[in-house]
């Protein structure tokens, strides 16, 4: 066999390779979509939306799960995003290559990958111990903590990409810079930071580690901030490794109905991202 | 005139300090969470820490009933699982990230980034459900008693796959972290590929070197950096992954020299066991393992971002 072939041989078997292991990180992703849709739909009922949480045996759905699990993120939204885009907006347009910003950046990228187990016991320590009992606002409390790394980051990316003459407009109109971020920047990356409130949704209303410590979880309808509270994810938990096949379904049910919730705001929050570039590269 | 408008300057310059003390508060408000994380594991930990000693990391006794804790069971497997993740997510995310950069025709490059990208944004939990109820009973049936026929017979490496196919246990988990942590890996890879410049490239096929070369020669030597930097951040997640693992490692706080036998790992036994922990030293041992998670996870993550930045800061020049 001369060199030639060899090098052409090898080539071709790694090329192969590559597509091979394309297609098993393809595979993977649609055997897990195709696992959730076969085995939810058949948990998919009315119930699902107007019932609580059954004890074993017994008929129900999933209505305190989903109360609490959207309450409790929108809450660590509420919490979270403020904070994340305040201070997102002090590395963009105050500290930017300070120390003390080039610290915070690199702390916001280590919590950014923290296991959110950590967070959870964090939160435990913080609050639920503190207070003797656990409760939703503690859980609420961690989802916003989890929440803060992706807004700050995709805030201060989104504020950078702002063009700087409209910065300086606004300067040499005898703004301060607190009015030209208010008036200027957040205008003109809005659609930026609200795709990364949505990645940030995203990423916190799946989270169960750090509600497993905090909220708990609840059989019974409960609206009280102060006590324990159903969620979605935890529920998913608990009635997937029970022995029970109505909890069972149940637990897949909510899991597509997480994931299908998850996919879609991440392709959302793409597709506004790809709508920016557009209009960035028209411009 | 002149008087309103320096009563209007300094209404200006008090909203601005207000304004900008608002955000500087903002950003040391993340340095203090993680300050706050540390001070308050090592605060729960210190009872557990105090009584056991040294002596937390290298025993691996775990029993409530005489209240005696180690952590070496947890340690290995967490170690074990993502060394498993990793032999297998780091070829198959460097090819993937290959193939989308090299290969991929331009027109489906796009959906299948996102298909991967997408793969990231799958929770946890979903992972461990799909893990314990399709992938598991797939390895039991088909997979481990290929294993145990073929290799178990081995010298050596033999031991590694000895007893029954349970299905769960740490090599499961460590293949269903090697799914996890795969995109992660593929999308920065195929970030710092895109960051060689076609010059570099263009030379390589200039020359007359294969796609393969140019990839193994050029591209991999010029982004070496930032491909450490992508493993480290895929260890990083799969040494913390608690949820996936939980449903999949069978929960056994014992050190078996065999790949398929149930094990446990720091973030499992943490979420299986506290919510039922009585007494303090039981829950302070787990939060213990929390400290011990907290200061690996951060030390992996550190340095892989130390890298990915180093990198970013020789483009920029």
């Amino acid at each position: 066999m001369s060199r030639r072939t060899f090098r052409k041989i090898k080539n071709g078997i790694f090329l192969a390779l590559s597509l091979v292991a394309t297609l098993t990180g393809l595979a993977c992703l649609a055997a897990i979509l195709w696992t959730l849709v076969s085995h939810g739909v058949q948990g998919m009922s009315w119930h699902l939306f107007t019932q609580m949480t059954p004890p074993p045996g017994g008929q129900g759905g999933l209505l305190n799960a989903l109360y609490g699990s959207a309450l409790m993120t929108l809450l660590g939204i509420l919490i979270g995003a403020p904070v994340g885009v305040l201070a997102g907006t002090y590395l963009a347009e105050y500290g930017r290559t300070s120390r003390l910003s080039m610290a915070i950046r690199f702390i916001n990228d280590v919590l950014l990958s923290a296991p959110s187990i950590i967070i959870g016991l964090f939160v435990y320590e913080l609050i639920v111990v503190r207070m003797g009992h656990f409760s939703a606002l503690a859980g609420s409390l961690s989802l916003a903590i989890l929440a803060i790394p992706v807004t700050l980051r995709t805030t201060e990316d989104m504020l950078n990409l702002v063009p700087i003459g409209m910065k300086d407009s606004s300067a040499a109109l005898g703004a301060y810079p607190w009015r030209t971020t208010l008036s200027v920047l957040y205008p003109a990356a809005r659609s930026g930071i609200v795709t990364g409130l949505l990645l940030a949704v995203a990423r916190i209303s799946g989270e169960t580690a750090p509600l497993l410590f905090t909220a708990l979880n609840n059989q019974f309808w409960s609206t009280h901030l102060n006590a324990p509270m159903a969620n979605l994810p935890v529920v998913i938990f608990q009635f997937a490794l029970s022995p029970y096949k109505d909890w069972q379904d149940l637990a897949w049910a909510g899991a597509l109905i997480i994931t299908l919730t998850i996919l879609l705001l991440s392709i959302s929050a793409r597709v506004i991202l790809a709508m920016l570039q557009a209009e960035g590269s028209g411009r | 005139m002149a008087i309103i408008d320096s009563r209007h300057a300094a209404k200006q310059l008090i909203y601005e300090r207000i304004f900008r003390s608002a955000t500087l508060s903002a950003a040391i408000l993340v340095l203090l969470i993680l300050g706050g994380v540390a001070v308050s594991l090592a605060r729960g930990a210190w009872p557990a820490l105090a009584h056991f000693g040294f002596s937390f990391v290298t025993r691996e006794i775990w029993n409530p009933v005489s209240d005696e804790y180690g952590a070496l069971a947890p340690i290995y497997g967490t170690v074990v699982t993502s060394l498993i993740a990793m032999a297998l997510a780091v070829p198959a995310g460097f090819g993937i990230a290959l193939f989308l950069t090299e290969l991929c025709p331009p027109l489906l490059k796009r959906p299948i980034g996102v298909a991967v990208e997408l793969l990231a944004a799958v929770p946890s939990i979903i992972f461990g459900i799909w893990g314990l109820f399709v992938l598991a009973p797939v390895l039991q049936r088909h997979v481990q008693p290929w294993l145990i026929e073929h290799l178990g017979a081995i010298q050596g490496i033999g031991k590694l796959f000895k007893g029954p196919p349970f299905g769960i246990g740490i090599l499961t988990a460590g293949i269903v972290l090697a799914i996890m942590v795969l995109p992660f890996i593929a999308a920065t890879m195929r970030d710092v590929f895109d960051t060689v410049p076609p010059m570099l490239k263009e030379s390589g096929y200039g020359l007359g070197a294969t796609t393969w070369e140019v990839i193994w020669n050029v591209v991999v030597p010029h982004s070496r950096v930032g491909i450490v930097g992508g493993m480290m951040l895929g260890l990083g997640r799969a040494l913390g992954e608690t949820m996936a693992v939980t449903f999949v490692i069978g929960n056994a706080h014992r050190i078996s020299s065999s790949l398929l036998a149930p094990g446990t790992t720091i973030s499992s036994s943490i979420a299986n066991e506290f919510t039922e922990a009585v007494g303090d030293l039981y829950t302070s041992s787990l939060i213990a393992l929390g400290l011990l998670l907290f200061i690996i996870t951060f030390t992996v993550i550190a340095t892989a971002q130390w890298m990915l930045r180093r990198l970013e800061r020789r483009i920029a020049v």
